[in-house]
């Protein structure tokens, strides 16, 4: 069982403890509990499956955020072989908040780029909690060069709160290198998949975080604003998420519906911590399938289906 | 009264405010403090000047229509797309609804959207000209600011037009989700492709620029400017100091603390804007230069003109 409780699986946690607590019980007192075991047994299971079937969006929200969920790093180590990180941007530092990667998925040699969030504290904090500085935007940007350059695809991994909100990142041009990763990425010359398996946080997010196939984890979200920061904006009162975490519509099936995603990995039953090695599975298999795709692909015309698919984006009237 | 007859009505009086004609009937709107230097103006005069303080050059928020006319050379303004217009995908209502925020800015500034844009000379330069309306939703990106400034890209493109696009914005229209994130991308991509097909952009970043906006393409043009006093960035200081503790210094975020840092390349006063760009348009246009078709790289200036 996970340490870490959700506020909306609190209910099922107590009740689950209950149920060890009664084993142990059991097992001491030697008191033949075996049918009221089950009975219990019974109910945790039912308990299970009414919570977690049909979470809200801020519940998924909470879930991609669980502490334990697995982070770009863990993808890294389950479904990478013979990797080489490269550091730093060349300009000014090395942004730990981002990892890049020469790594072979699936067979292929790629480019591997994701958000790195910490597992701990101390990790957490030489990460920034996954929020890049433009240094780790501009470390990204070189290696989608070098992926192009060297006709090696690009996978992405998306985890982030958002790019790092602070006085030294709009020093050296947060917004700037953003932009910067956009333009390059809506132009590269290789094929590109992306794959959102937690946060995905405005504009830090999108910085590497589109291309050829997007890729969403069942609970993973993606938002143009945090819903915390949304319902202090329009209520004064960041309380209000739960609320207008369904407002902005940032789900992983919302994503599909409005056409930005292209496939969604189910996860377990109460999220992907619940049993990581399936999901690394999954989506092993869901990046190679995309790359057995487009690698086929003359590149000219991959770079125009991304153009033309980027530009369809959008719901207007042309007037009268 | 359509947008094209709107702008026919002002072409005789250039410079004025969007609100002008109310506020003759609001006697409480004809006159207005300076933020700046607290000076009592007369509105009437700063139709005049630019929306310039006459005092101390504090530059007041201008509209799109005002904008586009005070770039553009005499009568050449041609507006495009100028239907276009957000509707609401996402069915957004929390507090306020979308549309009707989306009505009463309509209302409001007589605009069909946050953008205005269309062909026009500029210093006798052909063009592809933009500006945005702080009026409208804060001048946010949703799909049709996405779409209008991505056709404009398209436009310059197709007509080997220079693009100049003033910009304001508090960033991406957060009423329709990701759909406006993915007009940061959109729109980035559209001046990636504007690059490389070697046509000139010049961004002029107003008062204030913010958020998503700021992060695609107005800071992918080839020539940044801003206004004297402009705050611009990705994360607001009202939420720096939130998240994360930080006392800002003085003049954090302004057009001048930008040029220090290299992130654009010059702090240009409103009135002299037009001029600005028409020199550098002189340089980054000589496809527009006879001697240039033949070869020349650098065509020799005839003496005391440029033509």
């Amino acid at each position: 069982m996970s340490r870490f409780v959700m506020e909306f699986e609190r209910p099922l946690a107590e009740l689950e403890e209950k149920l060890v607590d009664l084993k142990a019980l059991d097992l001491a007192a030697e008191l033949h509990l075996g049918e009221e075991i089950a009975e219990l047994e019974a109910e945790v299971e039912q308990l299970r499956v009414t919570v977690y079937q049909a979470l809200s969006p801020w519940e998924r929200v909470q879930v991609a955020r669980h502490p334990e969920r697995p982070k770009t790093q863990d993808y890294v180590a389950a479904l990478c072989s013979e990797v080489f990180e490269l550091h730093g941007d060349r300009l000014y530092g090395d942004d730990e908040a981002i990892f890049a990667g020469l790594a072979t998925i699936a067979g292929r040699r790629c480019m591997v780029i994701g958000h790195r969030k910490g597992k701990n504290t101390k990790e957490n904090i030489r990460r920034n909690f996954g929020s890049p500085h433009p240094e780790g935007l501009r470390k990204a940007r070189r290696a989608m060069l070098m992926a192009e350059k060297f006709g090696l695809p690009l996978v992405t991994f998306v985890d982030t709160q958002g790019a790092h909100p602070g006085l030294e990142a709009e020093e050296r041009g947060q917004g700037w290198a953003i932009a910067e990763n956009l333009a390059t990425l809506a132009a590269l010359r290789v094929p590109v998949v992306a794959v959102g398996i937690g946060e995905g946080g405005s504009g830090g997010a999108l910085a590497i975080g589109f291309g050829d196939r997007l890729i969403m984890l069942e609970n993973a979200y993606y938002s143009v604003i945090s819903p915390e920061a949304c319902a202090s904006i329009l209520y004064k009162d960041s309380s209000r998420a739960p609320e207008t975490s369904a407002c902005l519509q940032m789900t992983a099936d919302d994503l599909v519906r409005l056409g930005i995603a292209d496939e969604i990995v189910p996860e377990p039953l109460g999220g992907a911590h619940r049993d990581a090695a399936a999901v690394f599975a999954r989506v092993e298999s869901a990046i190679a399938s995309a790359l057995d795709t487009l690698c086929g692909q003359e590149l000219g015309g991959l770079v125009e289906k991304r153009f033309v698919r980027l530009s369809s984006i959008g719901v207007f009237t042309e007037g009268e | 009264m359509p947008i094209s007859d709107w702008f026919k009505a002002r072409e005789g009086r250039r410079y004025t405010v969007a609100s002008a004609d109310k506020s003759a009937d609001l006697p409480d709107g004809v006159w207005l403090k300076c933020p700046s230097c607290k000076h009592t103006l007369y509105q009437g005069a700063l139709e005049n000047t630019l929306q310039v303080c006459p005092h101390c050059t504090h530059h007041f928020d201008m509209s799109a229509p005002d904008r586009v006319l005070s770039l553009a050379d005499e009568g050449t303004f041609e507006e495009t797309e100028a239907g276009l217009s957000s509707l609401d995908p996402l069915r957004f209502s929390a507090k306020k609804s979308y549309a009707q925020s989306l009505a009463s800015a309509k209302e409001k500034t007589g605009l069909a959207e946050a953008v205005v844009t269309g062909r026009a000379l500029l210093g006798g330069h052909p063009v592809v000209l933009g500006a945005m309306d702080f009026r409208f939703i804060g001048a946010s990106m949703g799909s049709a600011v996405g779409e209008k400034i991505a056709r404009a890209f398209a436009l310059a493109q197709a007509e080997d037009r220079a693009l100049i696009l003033a910009v304001a914005s508090g960033g991406a229209r957060m009423q329709e989700g990701m759909l406006s994130l993915m007009q940061m991308a959109k729109t980035s991509a559209a001046a990636e492709r504007l690059s490389r097909a070697g046509v000139p952009y010049i961004s002029i970043l107003t008062n204030p620029t913010y958020g998503g906006v700021t992060a695609s393409f107005p800071v992918l043009a080839d020539v940044i400017l801003a206004e004297p006093g402009a705050l611009i960035g990705f994360t607001g200081p009202r939420v720096i100091e939130q998240t994360i503790r930080q006392s800002l210094p003085k003049g954090f975020q302004t057009a001048e603390f930008l040029v220090q840092h290299g992130m654009i390349d010059e702090v240009v006063a409103r009135g002299d804007l037009r001029e600005s760009i028409a020199r550098v348009l002189d340089y980054l246009c000589l496809g527009d230069v006879p001697d240039a078709a033949l070869g020349a790289a650098c065509p020799i200036l005839t003496e005391g003109g440029d033509e």
